[in-house]
Parts: structure tokens; sequence; C-alpha cells
């Protein structure tokens, strides 16, 4: 089942792309600019937080070309899913050492 | 966030079998990867399903914290996806609320049923559309409480513009007739595959070797 399971993981990560097409930020998740042009300023507070970080790959897109935006979102998957996975069964191991 | 983080750690060394360890993983990775299938909807705006109705059925709510809130810091340190300063609002919605009214929802809707009866899948497929749902709904309610709490003396909003009487109808309507409606599916395909292969993967169901060992023990004879 694991095996199964892992392989429909695999796939998902192949079709990621598809979560591209849509160009809509998701609700209240707008970057400054975004927001200036529904309001037509940018809220105070949110500009002094908006500097507070600056995530290495940002928005998935770290091929920073845009003919390899699908790729970069693969290999973002990929990132992710070795990283969040490989994390949680480190934990996870620790926890039924006992 | 940090008691109940610190309180699902705990759950997690007394309640979380060695077999169960692969599954955690494999369920924060998941999470990971649904959470990038953005989903458009009219209005300009899009979104996503999580998957944590599924985890939590599969693994536990208090695992399915720890393993969706890991996805949630890693998206915002790493990927710039949700906000730093929104990672404990993102987890309590999308790492706390999902879960358990995924998990009691399923609870209450499956009832005396079998694990393997079809009221199984679709107890499943309930959770997962009113458990995104009802983050959905937490999640407007945060978002529209900002301007109200953070404003400048005149009243020019620091952070969030929008309030209730906006955030909320926008937050609960796209997850009702959009996001949910994945999560359902996702929640049901996924349950109806384990529960045709091995239903002693599940959240407190035991195997039948187990459920024998126990009516021994009772001094049943099979």
């Amino acid at each position: 089942m694991l095996r199964n399971l892992s392989i429909g993981l695999i796939l998902l990560i192949i079709f990621a792309p598809l979560g591209l097409l849509a160009a809509g930020t998701a609700y209240g998740e707008w970057a400054p600019d975004e927001l200036k042009d529904r309001i037509g300023f940018v809220p105070h507070g949110l500009e002094k937080l908006s500097d507070l970080w600056h995530a290495p790959m940002q928005d998935y897109n770290i091929l920073n070309a845009p003919s390899f935006k699908s790729a970069g979102y693969i290999l973002s998957a990929v990132i992710g899913v070795i990283l969040s996975g490989s994390f949680l069964y480190f934990i996870g191991k620790k926890a039924t050492k006992h | 966030m940090i008691p109940i983080w610190y309180y699902a750690g705990q759950k997690l060394t007394t309640e979380l079998k060695s077999k169960q360890v692969p599954l955690l993983a494999l369920s924060a990775a998941f999470s990971f990867v649904i959470m990038m299938f953005n989903v458009p909807v009219p209005g300009g705006s899009s979104g996503h399903a999580i998957g944590g109705g599924i985890i939590a059925i599969v693994i536990g709510s208090w695992a399915a914290i720890i393993a969706i809130s890991v996805t949630l810091v890693l998206q915002a340190m790493i990927f710039g996806d949700g906000g730093i300063t929104a990672i404990a609002t993102n987890c309590f919605n999308m790492g706390v609320v999902v879960p358990f009214v995924a998990y009691y929802a399923y609870r209450f809707i499956s009832g005396n049923s079998k694990i393997t009866s079809s009221t199984r899948v679709i107890a499943a497929a309930i959770a997962g559309w009113i458990s995104l749902t009802m983050a959905a709904l937490c999640a407007g309610f945060e978002l529209g409480i900002q301007p109200i709490l953070e404003h400048t003396a005149d009243g020019v909003p620091l952070y969030m513009p929008y309030t209730w009487s906006v955030t909320v109808p926008a937050m609960v309507l796209e997850h009702a007739f959009a996001f949910s409606i994945l999560e359902a599916l996702i929640t049901a395909i996924i349950f109806a595959y384990i529960q045709r292969t091995d239903t002693s993967v599940f959240y407190r169901e035991k195997s039948e070797a187990e459920i024998n060992r126990t009516e021994i023990m009772n001094g049943v004879t099979i």
C-alpha cells in the first residue's frame, strides 16, 4: 500500500504545474502592490512587515526563467516532499523510540 | 500555537506506532503537494485543498497537526507562500481546525457502521468538505477582525482593509463551492483505496490479528 500511495504522490508531483494555471492570488494573500491595485494604497503596517523575510525560493519559481516555470514548480514539489517527508520521518522515528 | 504543538508532540510519543512513521512522512509530503494545486474561482481568486481530513482519519488529529504545520512552515519560509507572520494562524486553521473537525465529523457520521462499509466513504467525503469550509470560516473571521483591531488613529487600516462582511462570505463561499468539494473528493478517494487495501492502517482501527488476539484474551473461542 505504501508503494501505491507513493506512486500516487509522484503522479501528483508530475501534474503539479496544473496548479500554475490558476492565475489569481489566494484571498487575503495579496502582495503589497496587488493590494494597491485593489484599494489604491499600501497599508502602512503591511508595507513595514513585507520586508521582514525574503524566501530563498519565492513563489516556487526556482529556475527563475519564464520558460522553465513548470519545471521549477515540479522541482519545488520534489524539494518540499523531500524536506517535509524526511523531517516527519525523523520526528516519527524519535517519537516511537520509547 | 506553541502549547498546541507541544501537546501534539507529547501525544505523538504516546500514540504513534512505528508502522505509522512512513505514513506520517507521506502525509506531510502529500499535504505539501496537494496545496500546490491552485484552483481558480470566478472573481480572480484561487485556492487549494489541504488533505488534512484524510490525514487525520489515517494518523489521527494530533499527528496531523504536526504534519500539516511542518508543511506550512516550510512553504512560508522557503517558498514565500502563506507568509511568515501568518504561520501561527495558518497552522491553526489548516493544521488544527481541519483535522479535528474532519475526524469528529467522520466518526459522528460513521456511527457504528463497519469500517468496510460505503457509509464510511461518504462520511470521509462529508468530513473533508465540512473541515475545509470550517477552516475557511475561521480564516474569514481572522481576516475580517484585522481592520477593526489594527488601524491608524484616523481609521486607515494598517494591514487588511476588508472587514467581516466581505471576508467571511468571500472565504466561505469560494471554499464551500470549490476547494472544499475538491477536498471531499480527495478524502473519499484515498479513504476508499485504504479501506479496500488494509483497514488496520486507519487511526484506532485494529488489524484482524489484533482483534483475534483480544478475543482470545477475553476467552472467546473462534
